[in-house]
This record gives structure tokens, C-alpha cells and sequence, in this order.
């Protein structure tokens, strides 16, 4: 199963050679790192070549992270029925560059772009209905983005002297409790009040690169 | 007399409708009594499930799986369970993967006698859900016997299961799978040839194997429509690949199909189980890597190691290697996937649901489009729709 895939990854990566910037095989999963500009064309040739034949898309989601240039991968998951094979696709993007819708490829990309949208605010371009879809009518903001509090910002309630439903902002009683349990033997990179120990280790490195 | 024009009429349905399966909100653009746009409005029963994880540990995770489709809590585990042993590099013991096939499939049951009678009632039919909730009740039974709790069982955990299976519980399961295929041929009775229920469901809402492709479609919506592909057989996963058992396929792809389809399936789960019940093998029911599973209570009343391992895992919980997968099971509805970004931390950095229910919702306006208002009722039945794993 893992050479056929192998196999399979070659084949895609010459044939994509001008739109693939990665392709990677870990845990027997395929995965494709594509120029953004070029998903639509990468995606309609994984479901209309031969030796290919990935007629579903299974799933689109994205992953946020916030401290690359370009925060979002949007993730494309698809099944081939005839091959038995499974690929995943990503292009990355930020807030304000939108990505070539697929729904002209595949119908589910709808609702699962909508969802994208939703969730974290990348935008694509040709879709044909980018409404909010999970959230309430009238939400603000993008929830799955890292920075979006796990709280959120409006909480609503049934007022009785108004007899309606009212937004509110969230009024917490106590603070939110996130508990650190990760142990400074295994997880902790930087120990608290040892700054003078790295300030001088970056100090070295930064002479060492100089001469 | 002139001619008239007629205003479509917008007809809102939902979401406190007993026929929507919960909260679907569905605006429906009427020509008469024909549908002419059908819009789902999704997102009532939206918890967060996705971004909650994310603060919790890969343990605390699990239950949050179980709330998303409630009526077949366990599956939903069982994707979380392989996608991290995926990532953890860990293979579970044998008895615990016979164990976690045979829940799978006493989920698969459940499921498909809640949809079965459900659809029986949207389309006319009352007796069946009164008989069918008897034979759910005892199923839930031995989620009870098994990890504590009837419904939210968190029994399947990342390593292995939860606890061994109490004295037995096995041949009481073995009984079960011989007096329930009496009940199936009951059910079969009364709505197979069944004349409403054949005029309400034969060549409505027909899925075209172009169209189960193009939108998404798994499970019962796809092998409905005629395509031989169940990820029990053809990607195996757990112990499937040493069991005996068939795939229904459906020939025309409308509602008829996708409940004859569910039928047969709930036989062949039993033949699953019965198999299981006989080949199950003795040892462990979860890895014996204290990193990962906890140590036993009475190992932790004499060791100091245990106590500690323990404590860890139950506070920091354990770190899984970065990396990503998607790992799938078949679960009742479809493939229902898991796609999980690990950064080295305890805590996942990502973890998509992917629900079988949501693309097919998706497909509701292509299905509907044409058909008269009591037929998206009956279409929405035969999708198998469950809003806690659409909304998440």
C-alpha cells in the first residue's frame, strides 16, 4: 500500500512539477503542498487523470498559524474510489488573499468553503453562495482563528422585561483557568528567570554568524 | 380570465419541527406544492466541539466525541482512538480491537434502528419506532454492562478500551444476536412491502453515482446508489480484515434503497458480532505502556511508578509527536474522519471533524429540487441526518 502510494506521489509530482512546492509521505498519508494560485488546476487533475481518479472530496478544512507570514493552510482531503487512495492537499494563505474556490470541481467544496469561511475568515474567490454557516446570524469574528478567545465575546440571554433574546458581553466571574501541566522536564524549552542564559546564548550566535 | 401571476411562497421548516431531525432550520421556496430551492440553515447546535479540544488533553478529548453524534456515540470515538494511536506509532492489543469491533457494530445497530423507525414515522408509519426503542434499550444495556454509562460511554480510548468486558456480558450479547434477527423480519414486515411506505420512498430523492461522488457521499447514501465501497472492507482497519461479512449495495440509489440497504446491514452486523463473540481472544484490552494507558488501580496501591504515571497521566496527560493524519472509520452514517494536527504538546493543535451528515445535508437542495413538500421530509429521513455531529 505504501509504495503504491510512493508510486503515486512520483507520478502527481512530475506531472504537477510547475504548481507542487512538497509532497510528503508520513504515516502512509500523502500530502501535496501546492502554489496557491494553482489549486483548482491541481484539483481538477487529480479527479480527471486516469491513474489518478480522486472523484471525491471528502473534507476542506484549514489550520491557523499565527506566527507564519502566510497564518492559514487550507486543507483538501480527497478519496479515490478506483486507486483504494487517499491524498491531502494544502495551499497556505492569510487573511486578506482570497483562494480559488473549488466548488466549480467538486460540489461538496460548498458547504465545506462556507465552513472555512466561517470558522477562519480565508476567503475564496468564485464561490457561489460564501454565507456564514455554523455560526448564529449576525456573528462577528472567526472562532477556530488562534487569537479568538475560547470564551468568545457576546454571551445571549432570554430577557424578561424586554421579553427578547439579548447579546451581552461576556461577563466572567472568574477568569477562564488554563492550567499549564506541562512538566519543565519534558515540555519546558524556556525556564522562568533563566533569561540572562539565553539572552547570552543568542548573543554567541548572533557574533558567531557575523565573523 | 387573465392570466395570473403567483407569487412563490416561502415556507420556513423548522427547526422546531418533529420531521427535522432535530434543529433544522430549511427554507424552502415553494411553486405550489413543489420545492423549487431548498436552503438548510445549520449551526443551532453548535458547541464548538473543534475548538474545545483544543484547550484539552488528548484523553479529555474523547468525550466530546460522543456528543457529536448521539446515536451512535462510539464510532465517533473509535476515529479519535486510531488517529492518535496513529501518531502515538502504537498498535492495540487483539482482544481490545475484537472488543471495539464489536461495540462498533452494536453502534451501528443502534443507529440503524433509530433511523430506520425514524424514517418509518416521517413517512406515516408509528409502530415501528414503538417496537424498535425496546431492542435500543437492551444495546444500550451492554454499553452500560461495558464502560458505565448508556449513552456517553467514553469507552474507547486512545491504547486500547476503557476496562475488560464484565463476566457474561459475552454471552449475553450472543443471545441477543439470536433473538433480534426476529425483530429485523418484524420491521421488514411491516414497511418492505409495505404500500404507503413503498409509494412514499420508491424513486424519491434518487442519488446518481455521479452525484454520490461529486457531493461527498458515504455510507448507506453512497452504497445506495449502487457503488461497492464500505472502508470496512476496502481500507480495513482494527481486526475487519479477519471477519466474514457482506456489503448491501443498492441499485437505484432513492430512499427505498438506502432503508433496504440499512436493513441488511444491521444483519450483517450481527454476523459481525457473533464472529467477534467466538474468535475473541484472551489478554490485555489496552497497550501496557503506563506512558500512554493508565497503570491498574491495584497495581497503584503497591507501586510507587503507577502512582506516578497515574498522576501524570491524568493531570499533564501525554505528549503525542508532531505530525498529522486523517484517519476514517466506517461509522454507521459514513465516513466519518478525524483530521488531527499534533505539535509535540498534550493538548491537539487541530482536530476537524469531518461528519458523514454534513456533506450530505449539503446535497439537500440538489435532492429536494423538484420534489413535492412531504418528500423532503421523506429524503431527509433516508439521509440519516444527526445535528450534534453536523453542527459540532
Amino acid at each position: 500500500m505504501s509504495e503504491a502510494l510512493r508510486d503515486l506521489g512520483e507520478y502527481v509530482g512530475l506531472a504537477l512539477a510547475e504548481a507542487l512546492i512538497d509532497a510528503d509521505t508520513r504515516y502512509g498519508e500523502l500530502m501535496l503542498r501546492v502554489r496557491r494560485e494553482s489549486i483548482v488546476k491541481v484539483l481538477t487533475y487529480l479527479r480527471d487523470d486516469q491513474n489518478c481518479q480522486f472523484k471525491q472530496l471528502m473534507d476542506v478544512t484549514a489550520v491557523d498559524y499565527p506566527e507564519r507570514e502566510e497564518r492559514f493552510d487550507v486543507v483538501y482531503n480527497l478519496l479515490s474510489l478506483k486507486q483504494n487512495q487517499r491524498i491531502r492537499v494544502k495551499v497556505s494563505t492569510d487573511e486578506a488573499t482570497p483562494v480559488a474556490s473549488a466548488a466549480s470541481v467538486f460540489n461538496s467544496a460548498i458547504w465545506f468553503e462556507r465552513e472555512v469561511w466561517d470558522m477562519y475568515g480565508v476567503l475564496f474567490t468564485d464561490h457561489p453562495d460564501l454565507r456564514r454557516i455554523l455560526t448564529d446570524y449576525g456573528f462577528d469574528g472567526h472562532p477556530l482563528r488562534k487569537d479568538f478567545p475560547l470564551t468568545g465575546y457576546v454571551e445571549v440571554r432570554y430577557d424578561e422585561d424586554q421579553k427578547r433574546v439579548v447579546y451581552e458581553p461576556v461577563n466572567l466571574a472568574q477568569e477562564f483557568r488554563q492550567f499549564d501541566f506541562v512538566s519543565p522536564w519534558e515540555g519546558m524549552l524556556h525556564l522562568p528567570g533563566d533569561e540572562k542564559a539565553e539572552d547570552a546564548a543568542a548573543d554567541g550566535e548572533g557574533e558567531g554568524a557575523k565573523s | 380570465m387573465a392570466e395570473m401571476e403567483i407569487k412563490p411562497l416561502r415556507l420556513n421548516f423548522g427547526p422546531q419541527h418533529p420531521a427535522a431531525h432535530g434543529v433544522l432550520r430549511c427554507v424552502l421556496d415553494m411553486d405550489g406544492e413543489i420545492i423549487e430551492r431548498a436552503d438548510p440553515h445549520i449551526g443551532l447546535l453548535h458547541r464548538g466541539t473543534e475548538k474545545l479540544i483544543e484547550y484539552k488533553t488528548y484523553l479529555q478529548a474523547v468525550p466530546y466525541f460522543d456528543r457529536l453524534d448521539y446515536v451512535a456515540p462510539i464510532n465517533q470515538e473509535h476515529a479519535f482512538a486510531l488517529a492518535v494511536e496513529k501518531l502515538l506509532g502504537i498498535e492495540v492489543p487483539p482482544r481490545a480491537q475484537y472488543i471495539r469491533v464489536l461495540f462498533s457494530e452494536i453502534g451501528r445497530i443502534l443507529n440503524h434502528i433509530l433511523n430506520i423507525t425514524t424514517f418509518a414515522i416521517d413517512v406515516g408509519a408509528m409502530t415501528p419506532i414503538l417496537w424498535g426503542f425496546e431492542e435500543r434499550e437492551k444495546l444500550m444495556e451492554f454499553y452500560e454492562r461495558a464502560s458505565g454509562a448508556r449513552l456517553h460511554t467514553a469507552y474507547f480510548r486512545p491504547g486500547g478500551v476503557h476496562q475488560d468486558l464484565p463476566a457474561g456480558l459475552l454471552d449475553d450479547i450472543g443471545r441477543f444476536c439470536e433473538t433480534f434477527p426476529q425483530h429485523i423480519e418484524d420491521f421488514e414486515g411491516l414497511l418492505t412491502n409495505n404500500r404507503i411506505f413503498r409509494q412514499r420512498t420508491v424513486d424519491i430523492g434518487v442519488v446518481s453515482r455521479q452525484d454520490a461522488m461529486d457531493w461527498g457521499f458515504s455510507g448507506p447514501m453512497v452504497r445506495g446508489s449502487g457503488v461497492p465501497w464500505d472502508l470496512r472492507k476496502s481500507q480495513p482497519y482494527e481486526c475487519y480484515e479477519d471477519l466474514d461479512f457482506d456489503i448491501p449495495v443498492g441499485k437505484k440509489g432513492d430512499c427505498f434503497d438506502r432503508y433496504l440497504c440499512r436493513v441488511e446491514e444491521m444483519r450483517q452486523s450481527l454476523g459481525i458480532m457473533r464472529q467477534c463473540i467466538e474468535k475473541m481472544p484472551d489478554g490485555p484490552v489496552a497497550v501496557e505502556n503506563n506512558k500512554v494507558t493508565p497503570p491498574k488501580r491495584g497495581a497503584m496501591k503497591q507501586s510507587m511508578e503507577a502512582l506516578i504515571h497515574h498522576f501524570k497521566l491524568y493531570t499533564e496527560g501525554y505528549h503525542v509527536p508532531p505530525g498529522e493524519t486523517y484517519s476514517v472509520v466506517e461509522a454507521p452514517k459514513g465516513e466519518f474522519g478525524v483530521f488531527l494536527v499534533s505539535d509535540g504538546s498534550n493538548r491537539p493543535y487541530r482536530c476537524k471533524i469531518r461528519a458523514p451528515g454534513f456533506a450530505h445535508l449539503a446535497a439537500m437542495n440538489h435532492l429536494c429540487k423538484g420534489h413535492m413538500l412531504a418528500d423532503s421530509v421523506a429524503i431527509l429521513g433516508s439521509m440519516d441526518v444527526v445535528f450534534g455531529e453536523i453542527d459540532r
